[in-house]
């Protein structure tokens, strides 16, 4: 049961973003511009870089949301699935590799980027921009997973949850978007 | 030096902000409603507190430093007084309150799981409403947020105090939306 009281509807993070609205916008705003907005990343790639963080620390939620995020930009399964047993196996690119594991760091403490791990995303051609926001959506992901996490927010079972909102994420992105929660009232 | 070329000579968070504006305007108007807005049962100073707190235990000497000096600012203390609560808050002469939710915010910054329903319930018997419960939570998470993008740019911090407790006055008053980020 959540630390406080939220709609019961709204499992995660949706509830709280509902319970405070006033803060929630900036935050809906941020995700938006990072995850959707221009980058020379693609909107799969950003939410790879969210899901390695969400899977770190353990968030059921974030981590079911944004994997279901990054599959369905991706159109496939395994490359999520295989970042979570090891980043230098996984099949991207050695640019993508390298700001995964700039994310892990970050998840861990802003302190644990390693100089070694920024000078590698760099030789494999990562901009100024990119290792940028990849430090900004990981910590983002901080943010998120213990919000959702730390008011103990309920983390539905059912798997179609997730595909709903990650297709609600492709084709809508992170604004709010009432009539998509009225559809959880059913 | 940091991980990726930031205008020289402007210290911590205000070099990546200046780097990406598109970004900084959400997270300004985020910090300003957090920890500014006035339509809040907790004080300004307590807010600031908050978040002092989690950033000396993710060792984020800018951010602890520069909202350790706001929040001195606010409760118009001293130095001494914020460096103590940083260290032991349970054994400081800040309110009960305060100090259930200063320890509801340690668990938050170690991970969301770690608040436990006896913090909150404890926190809830002396008085704390849901909503500063919840402001608690957000801030401590917002700060491991801003810790981490702080540090993870590897971003300068000037290592003398006195320059945070100089300019504390003017961000309490000036707020964090609109001012000179260069200044």
């Amino acid at each position: 049961m959540p630390h406080i009281p939220l709609q019961e509807h709204l499992p995660g993070i949706t509830g709280l973003l509902e319970y405070r609205q006033d803060t929630a916008e900036p935050i809906r705003e941020l995700t938006q511009v990072l995850l959707k907005g221009p980058s020379t990343l693609t909107e799969g790639e950003r939410e790879l870089i969210a899901t390695i963080v969400c899977y770190g620390n353990e968030c059921n939620f974030c981590n079911a949301a944004h994997t279901a995020a990054a599959d369905i930009l991706l159109g496939e399964h395994e490359t999520s699935a295989k970042m979570k047993q090891d980043i230098e196996t996984t099949p991207v690119s050695e640019k993508m590799k390298a700001l995964l594991t700039i994310a892990a760091q970050v998840r861990e403490s802003g302190k644990s980027v390693t100089t070694a791990s920024v000078e590698r995303a760099k030789a494999a051609g990562a901009t100024d921009i990119e290792i940028h926001d990849t430090v900004l959506i990981a910590a983002l992901f901080c943010l998120y997973n213990r919000y959702v996490d730390g008011l103990a927010t309920v983390v539905p079972a059912d798997q179609g949850f997730y595909m709903s909102l990650a297709e609600k994420i492709r084709d809508q992105g992170y604004v709010r978007t009432p009539g998509w929660y009225d559809k959880l009232k059913k | 030096m940091a991980h990726i070329k930031l205008e020289e000579g402007v210290p911590g968070i205000r070099g990546p902000m200046l780097f990406s504006p598109e970004t900084t305007r959400p997270m300004s108007e985020f910090v300003e409603i957090l920890l500014r807005d006035d339509n809040n049962t907790l004080t300004r100073g307590e807010r600031e507190l908050i978040g002092t707190y989690v950033s000396s235990l993710n060792d984020c000497f800018f951010c602890q430093n520069v909202h350790g000096a706001i929040a001195a600012h606010y409760m118009q203390c001293d130095m001494a007084y914020i460096d103590a609560v940083k260290l032991d808050p349970l054994n400081t002469p800040i309110s009960d309150k305060m100090k259930a939710l200063l320890a509801i915010a340690g668990s938050v910054q170690k991970g969301g799981k770690n608040v436990t329903t006896e913090q909150v319930e404890h926190a809830k018997s002396l008085g704390a409403t849901d909503k500063e419960i919840h402001d608690t939570v957000l801030i401590a998470a917002a700060f491991c947020m801003f810790n981490r993008y702080v540090d993870g740019l590897a971003t300068w911090a000037p290592q003398d105090r006195q320059f945070y407790l100089e300019r504390a006055a003017r961000r309490a008053e000036e707020g964090y939306i609109e001012y000179d980020l260069r200044k």
